[in-house]
């Protein structure tokens, strides 16, 4: 959705203009600075966790102050931080593609327990080649990637069901399914909803089970709560299955549909073995505990369809081309951002329930019962503003309702479904977000809009300009906006919880004596090369203020050499790095206690220094050591100092 | 002795019982990069960082002005303190159950002298381990030692040094102070039952 919006937001501009309605030049209430004011020293309320949209990435920011705390990189190379490019590091990007070093990251979710963040892990989704991974919150680490196979457009994932059971995901490209070569016109595409299991004690991943559905494009998801816990939800648009120039083609109809499956009767089918085996081939990729990622292929997933399985799938029809489907802390309404809509629909689970009950179905698409709208609809929201994407709730009983195309936010009560208050957002928001706006218990207080459009706001940095968070306090009856502050693109959704859920449980240093890196060093006494054809193993250990060996020779042009560098450190925020002149990868930085393994393919004879990028210390600059390379069939020995190696101080 | 004497006596031999359990003395560093601070702890029987990596992140920081390692392991003192103390514990209830009155005395005295040659060799090891500088050092400054104080603070370069009594310390202070006390009512009893 771009060039229609674009379009959209021009018109918006001159119905606003035309309304008379005065936007405030700044739009900051009088003491928004003293409330995100965190002064120097001290600690942030809360933890945010932004997606990094294109980048790939999850950064995390403080609460209230916006200030940018660290980038998490899950599904892009990260050079920095040596992520995927070390070996222990590379496995997370296979896919049944191959090595796909980039994707898109849109929705981040903490794993909750009954109801609420417990801080575990963090999940996220990539949505171009669909995968979803699980952050541990201790370590702030990408610890798994899951590819999720008959799939594309993993966008509507990964929407944890109450107690983290599953994370979901959809289809949001229709496609032929299973993959076959097809004509794109005539050819009958398909669409897939995926549930993946999360063991509850390790947080590893396994797909159970996938439904098939109708080929329309799955967009956003939610799973229930309380009452609907055992329900998940999927809007979908393209209910018109347009395969070309869908802006037009896909926003034809007045209705679309909102997929809601009932989980434990799908669970159940599964169970009796009414799924059909497909043999599509997906990645697993998953760090074990010696900290080292491994991938499994996997080829097998057990595909459920419809029509062998009645009473998991119902069609919620919604207007028009809904984009979020959000349930309330209750559990009770479901509110579907109808992002073409005049109106915003809530659906009522226990109106849905009854409806199921009652039979009131207006026909089937596909082998789905249709419901009938005024049989589950709850009320419609009136004049909430053009293009209504995503919804948070505050606990108190209102929903806040980001709307794209006017660029504000809408606060409505779910009483009575009215309209209590609306703020502008600078500009174009796509997701919002509540602390705990989507869970059983919200914390509320704050909120942030998550802005796709800068503009003006910020100092101009070429014609690419910065994406926003703003932050707005919704403690009181009127929203008042507190802060913008810039975040790294694209923001899609974001999770936000208290501080001191998280803080003390952080890991300061990995525990020395616990690595099991198969190529660890715990002592200076153990270093050593060893060539094992034309590969070199160097064990290697890094400790303020020097390597160990740090001169080494006996290498050859054609050799591959691998640098496994021990930070022996155990003390709190020493991390080294390790750069190697030539290399054509990137830099290690090597927490304390961990193992990390860079790849050196020296081109030339000659001698090569190496050194430590992360400023550690009074002698950091000294930090620094060197390779001899000889002409490939050289006689000269391959030694090294340190250890029991010949070569001297 | 009194009978109470004798009861209290026994009561603070017993208590010495505690140096077993909790840290002698505490030595505490700080700096402008360790706010959360590093710290040793000094037991009869060992040397324990703070927190469990604050020796290792010791000795490694110490390295840079050539300072000696802490090998617990190098200290017989360790070996002896835990002897010395289960013989004053003895020696001490031996005192209560006989309840003569020189016998006090000299268990008191026993204790003190104990007591100061500890911090006599707390001082001698602490010079040493100040002074006696690896002259391969990467930081050397001229006239500069880093010998820890004995009791109280200190600025050493960027750390800030702190020594105290830890628990077990203010315990065996307490005991020493009780013996005296102890000793010394007894004396003034014995006299006025003489005069």
């Amino acid at each position: 959705m771009s060039q229609s919006i674009s379009f959209l937001t021009a018109a918006a501009v001159l119905l606003a203009a035309g309304c008379g309605k005065a936007s405030t030049p700044i739009g900051a209430a009088g003491d928004a600075a003293s409330r995100v004011y965190v002064a120097p020293g001290q600690h942030d309320e809360l933890y945010a966790f932004m997606s990094g949209g294109f980048s790939g990435n999850v950064t995390v920011y403080g609460l209230p102050s916006g200030r940018l705390l660290q980038q998490i990189a899950v599904f892009s190379q990260y050079p920095e931080k040596g992520y995927g490019y070390s070996e222990q590091t590379k496995a997370m990007f296979n896919t049944s593609y191959g090595f796909v070093p980039w994707d898109d990251a849109h929705h981040p979710q903490l794993s909750i327990t009954n109801g609420q963040a417990d801080g575990r892990w963090l999940f996220i989704n990539g949505n171009n080649t669909p995968r979803i991974a699980r952050i541990d919150l201790t370590t702030f680490e990408t610890h798994e990637i899951i590819e999720i196979p008959n799939s594309s457009g993993g966008h509507g994932s990964p929407y944890l069901t109450e107690n983290s059971e599953y994370a979901v995901s959809a289809t949001r490209f229709a496609l032929p399914t299973p993959q076959e070569d097809m004509s794109i016109k005539d050819g009958k595409f398909g669409g897939m909803l995926s549930f993946v299991k999360i063991d509850p004690a390790s947080g590893h991943m396994n797909l159970a089970f996938q439904i098939l559905v109708p080929g329309y494009d799955y967009d956003l998801a939610r799973s229930g709560k309380g009452p609907s816990k055992d329900w998940s939800f999927f809007t979908s648009y393209n209910s018109e299955e347009a395969k070309t120039l869908l802006e037009a083609n896909a926003s034809q109809k007045d209705r679309d549909y909102i997929a809601a499956v009932n989980r434990k009767a799908a669970e159940q089918c599964v169970a009796e073995g009414k799924t059909t085996e497909w043999k599509t081939p997906y990645a697993h990729n998953l760090v074990g505990e010696d900290g080292v990622a491994r991938t499994e292929m996997l080829r097998s997933q057990r595909v459920l369809e419809v029509g062998s399985c009645p009473g998991v799938l119902y069609f919620l029809p919604t207007p028009k081309s809904p984009h979020g489907v959000d349930v309330d802390p209750t559990g009770e309404f479901i509110v579907a951002g109808g992002k073409l809509a005049t109106t915003i629909p809530v659906h009522s689970f226990s109106r849905l329930q009854k409806a199921i009950a009652d039979q009131a179905f207006d026909g089937e698409v596909g082998g789905i019962p249709v419901l009938k709208y005024d049989a589950i609809v709850a009320g419609e929201v009136e004049n909430p503003g053009l293009g209504p994407l995503h919804t948070e709730f505050d606990g108190q009983g209102n929903a806040y309702t980001s709307v794209f195309i006017s660029s504000e936010i809408v606060k409505f009560s779910l009483k009575d479904f009215k309209v209590v208050d609306r703020i502008p957002t600078y500009y174009s928001i796509g997701h919002l977000l509540i602390p705990g706006g989507d869970t059983e218990k919200p914390y509320g207080k704050y909120m942030i809009a998550l802005n796709k459009i800068t503009k003006d706001r910020y100092l101009p940095t070429g014609p690419e300009l910065t994406q926003s968070g703003q932050l707005y306090d919704i403690s009181g009856d009127k929203m008042k906006l507190l802060l913008d502050f810039p975040m790294t693109g694209e923001p899609h959704y974001a999770q936000a919880l208290p501080a001191s859920v998280l803080k003390d449980k952080s890991l300061k240093a990995y525990a020395l004596a616990d690595n099991k890196d198969p190529y660890v060093t715990k002592t200076e006494s153990a270093v050593k090369a060893v060539r094992q054809g034309t590969k070199i193993h160097v064990y290697m250990t890094a400790i303020r203020s020097h390597f160990l060996p740090d001169n080494i020779e006996g290498i050859q042009v054609g050799d591959s050499v691998f640098f496994h560098v021990t930070n022996l450190e155990q003390d709190w925020d020493v991390p080294h790095g390790f750069a190697m002149l030539g290399a054509q990868n990137a830099e290690l930085l090597i927490m304390p206690g961990q193992t990390r393994t860079l790849t050196w393919q020296p081109q030339r004879p000659g001698v090569y220094p190496f050194y430590c990028t992360d400023f550690c210390s009074a002698l950091h600059q000294e930090m620094q050591g060197y390779m001899r390379v000889s002409p490939k069939g050289s006689n000269v020995p391959l030694a090294w100092n340190g250890g029991t190696g010949t070569l001297g101080k | 002795m009194r009978r109470i004497a004798r009861a209290v006596t026994a009561v603070a031999a017993l208590a010495l019982g505690l140096l077993y359990l909790t840290p002698l003395w505490h030595i505490g560093l700080t700096a402008p990069q360790y706010p959360e601070g590093l710290g040793l702890h000094i037991w009869i029987n060992k040397i324990t960082g703070e927190k469990p990596q604050d020796l290792n992140s010791i000795n490694g920081l110490n390295h840079y002005i050539g300072m000696k390692e802490i090998v617990p392991e190098s200290f017989p003192e360790l070996r002896f303190m835990p002897i010395a103390v289960a013989v004053l514990i003895g020696l001490g209830l031996l005192v209560a159950v006989w309840g003569n009155r020189k016998a006090l005395y000299a268990w008191t005295a026993l204790f003190a002298a104990g007591a100061l040659a500890g911090l006599a060799d707390f001082y001698r090891w602490g010079y040493a381990y100040g002074h006696e500088l690896n002259p391969r050092a990467a930081i050397k400054i001229p006239d500069m030692s880093y010998q820890p104080p004995l009791i109280g603070g200190k600025q050493l370069l960027n750390f800030h040094a702190d020594s105290w009594p830890a628990l077990g310390g203010w315990v065996a202070v307490l005991v020493l102070v009780t013996a005296l006390t102890l000793s010394v009512l007894e004396w003034r009893a014995a006299r006025a039952r003489s005069g």
